[in-house]
């Protein structure tokens, strides 16, 4: 049995960090996240996996820190809250135009502006659909546990690697702060300087070596020709990523006539909602995306004939509800429910909420 | 003795450095740039550490720095190749890591950048190029820019009440503890540009050394940002730079 | 002993900046009536018998096209 240890959700991002062989960790305290570092401070991995943690002077300089760090091929990570989120959007860019891999995790707080410091999920379409400049994607994953906090940190970087983009885990307030019990994984070494190598020599700033080139890592192209055949490049690799890397969860959705749709803290706190629905014998269920780029469009797509009615809950003022209306396209009413600036609804308020429409 | 018999490979004493590839650089004619280029990959020639420098390029118009030097190059966001230098210095001890950086990227929106990675003295080699404007963006003024010059967003010339004063950067880094040598130094002429290699071999054993921080400025010219022939440029900053932006090391330890 | 030197000039990546026509201690150098494929009156050695291959021009050369040789005589 694997040891289960009890801690706040940011802290097993920390832990996670260092189990699964993390080279860099670059980062600006901002709360609801500050643990994270404040945990790989302490830690000091430095003395045992060789894992470098620093302290930066803005966000904008972690980001950047972590770009210079991917050039290299390492796996190198930040963590923030959502004004300093804003602040990396143009690194994010960067790292996306120049294909890199690495990890942002992002514990929402409520904005906009420097709005709370409590949980909300205000940045969904931030981390979905951009937030710096330019057509990019980023792998993004949001976790519902303190498990899920720690699972998806090797999780995120896997993919990262295998595509050569920016992931980010896309926490709340909520997961970051509660303690649960985590078990740990087993460790993973670090690579050595031949592994990175050996995997990235074809790009990474791992040094010339006499049998190539230097290698350049940029995101500009003047030629428009070249920056068009870049952009399609990339277009396919998201289109790719949406094919093979979805990932999503479902609750007594089976036989569903309504259906939550969910993400983060809301998707458990929806699950309460599904079973006192069911108690009363309504047919209700609920779907989590548990990857938010790429979403479960065929996933929920499939649900749809089933359907009478579907709602979107959020801690926001409606931002995944789109993406669902889409899928829907008109053939189900799609509803939001969603509370804001740092309230989380009850269960039972949720299903209330519904109950209107039903 | 015929020029045939001179021209000969043992009699060779000075010739392209393989360190730099064979692109034609992109600068104007005369621009310090494509010297200073020079320099630095003479000297990670001579030092024999191609294979282990990364550069980092800026924005600006040495942004393409990476097409002229075969070495390893990340290309930063604008102001933030020391951020990109501190990651790929902390992950890659045993690598020469520099950044190459303009006036505007630097000492503008890289402010931060600099002062932090030269205060925590990250092992690295910045390479500053001042010739007090924006060259890449079409001649605007930059932190440096002198009182009075004339460029595209200063056309009465630079006026402190409007404009502010110029930022002498490289005197407030060498106040920083982190920063072990800092010196300015120029190319036009070939004692100056003797001068500026050895410095700028000096900064490139300092980061082996992990002593900290070396800052090389280069005062240099952007002749067509100032509307002078190449020359007449050199002689213009001779007699308008040095005196606001005096040549020497400010630090070496 | 004198020294004997002579420059080769790569006319075609010479951007005729006249840098190192300015920093030739012997008057060697001068930019060509010429111009290369790109326009530029590039640099050749007008008095090559006044050249004593001291690196100079080579030196402040920007775009690194000059070659320098010498030879004892």
């Amino acid at each position: 049995m694997a040891e289960k240890i009890l801690i706040k959700g940011n802290e097993a991002i920390a832990i996670a960090a260092i189990h699964c062989g993390c080279d860099g960790y670059f980062g600006y305290p901002i709360t609801p996240q500050s643990e994270v570092m404040e945990t790989l401070m302490k830690e000091k991995p430095w003395e045992t996996t060789g894992m470098v943690v620093l302290q930066a002077e803005s966000e904008t300089s972690s980001i950047n820190m972590v770009y210079g760090g991917a050039c290299c091929g390492k796996k190198v990570m930040t963590s923030s809250s959502s004004p300093g989120v804003s602040l990396m959007a143009e690194g994010l860019s960067y790292l996306a135009g120049a294909e890199l891999p690495c990890l942002v995790v992002n514990v929402m707080r409520g904005g906009p502006g420097l709005g709370t410091i409590q949980p909300s999920q205000g940045d969904y379409f931030q981390a979905t659909k951009g937030g710096g400049h330019g057509d990019y994607r980023m792998y993004v994953l949001a976790p519902a546990s303190g498990q899920d906090m720690y699972d998806f940190v090797d999780k995120a970087f896997e993919v990262a690697f295998k595509y050569r983009i920016p992931a980010m885990i896309l926490a709340d307030g909520v997961i970051g702060q509660m303690m649960e019990k985590v078990e740990f994984r087993p460790m993973k070494p670090r690579r050595t300087e031949e592994e990175v190598k050996a995997q990235c020599d074809a790009w990474a700033t791992v040094g010339k070596g006499a049998h190539r080139g230097g290698n350049t890592i940029t995101s500009l192209a003047l030629d428009p020709e070249v920056q068009e055949r870049h952009n399609i490049h990339l277009q396919a690799k998201y289109k790719e990523m949406e094919e093979n890397e979805v990932l999503y969860e479902t609750y007594r959705a089976e036989d569903a006539e309504h259906l939550i749709v969910a993400f983060g803290c809301m998707s458990r706190i929806c699950q309460n909602t599904v079973d006192e629905a069911r108690e009363r014998g309504i047919k209700m269920g609920l779907i989590r995306p548990i990857t938010l780029f790429p979403f479960p469009k065929k996933e929920i797509d499939a649900f749809v004939p089933q359907l009478k009615t579907m709602m979107s809950v959020e801690l926001n003022a409606g931002q995944m509800v789109e993406d669902i209306r889409q899928i829907a396209n008109g053939r189900v009413p799609v509803y939001f429910y969603g509370r804001q600036g740092g309230i989380i609804p009850s269960p039972e308020e949720v299903l209330e909420a519904y109950l209107k429409h039903i | 003795m015929d020029i045939k018999d001179i021209i000969k490979p043992e009699n060779k004493v000075y010739g392209r450095t393989p360190v730099l590839k064979e692109n034609v650089m992109h600068y104007c004619p005369g621009c310090s740039h494509g010297t200073v280029h020079k320099l630095v990959a003479e000297v990670i020639e001579e030092m024999g550490i191609q294979d282990k420098t990364i550069g980092i390029s800026p924005v600006g118009c040495s942004v393409f720095a990476y097409n002229y030097l075969d070495i390893d190059w990340q290309q930063a966001a604008h102001g933030r190749a020391p951020a990109l230098a501190t990651a790929t210095k902390r992950l890659n001890p045993d690598k020469y890591v520099f950044t190459y950086q303009g006036d505007g990227d630097l000492a503008s929106i890289g402010c931060a950048e600099i002062m932090h990675a030269c205060s925590r003295g990250e092992n690295i080699v910045v390479i500053f190029i001042n010739n007090a404007i924006y060259g890449m963006t079409g001649g605007q003024m930059a932190p440096t820019t002198l009182l009075g010059m004339v460029t595209a967003t200063t056309p009465y010339g630079r006026d402190p009440k409007l404009n502010g004063f110029p930022l002498k950067i490289t005197e407030l880094i060498a106040q920083l503890e982190g920063t072990c040598y800092v010196t300015r130094q120029s190319v036009q002429n070939p004692a100056s540009a003797r001068k500026a290699k050895k410095a700028i071999r000096k900064a490139f054993e300092n980061s082996a050394m992990g002593k900290g921080t070396s800052f090389v400025e280069i005062v240099g010219t952007c002749n067509s940002g100032w509307k002078m022939t190449p020359v007449k440029a050199n002689k213009w900053m001779e007699e308008n730079m040095f005196p606001f932006y005096p040549l020497g090391d400010m630090k070496d330890r | 002993m004198a020294l004997k030197g002579a420059i080769v000039v790569d006319n075609e990546r010479c951007k005729g900046c006249g840098v190192c026509v300015a920093n030739c201690p012997t008057n060697t150098i001068a930019l060509a009536q010429e111009v290369n494929g790109k326009g530029y009156n590039y640099a050749y050695m007008a008095n090559p018998d006044s050249c004593t291959g001291c690196t100079n021009c080579a030196t402040v050369c920007p775009d690194a096209v000059i070659t320098v040789y010498r030879v004892k005589i």
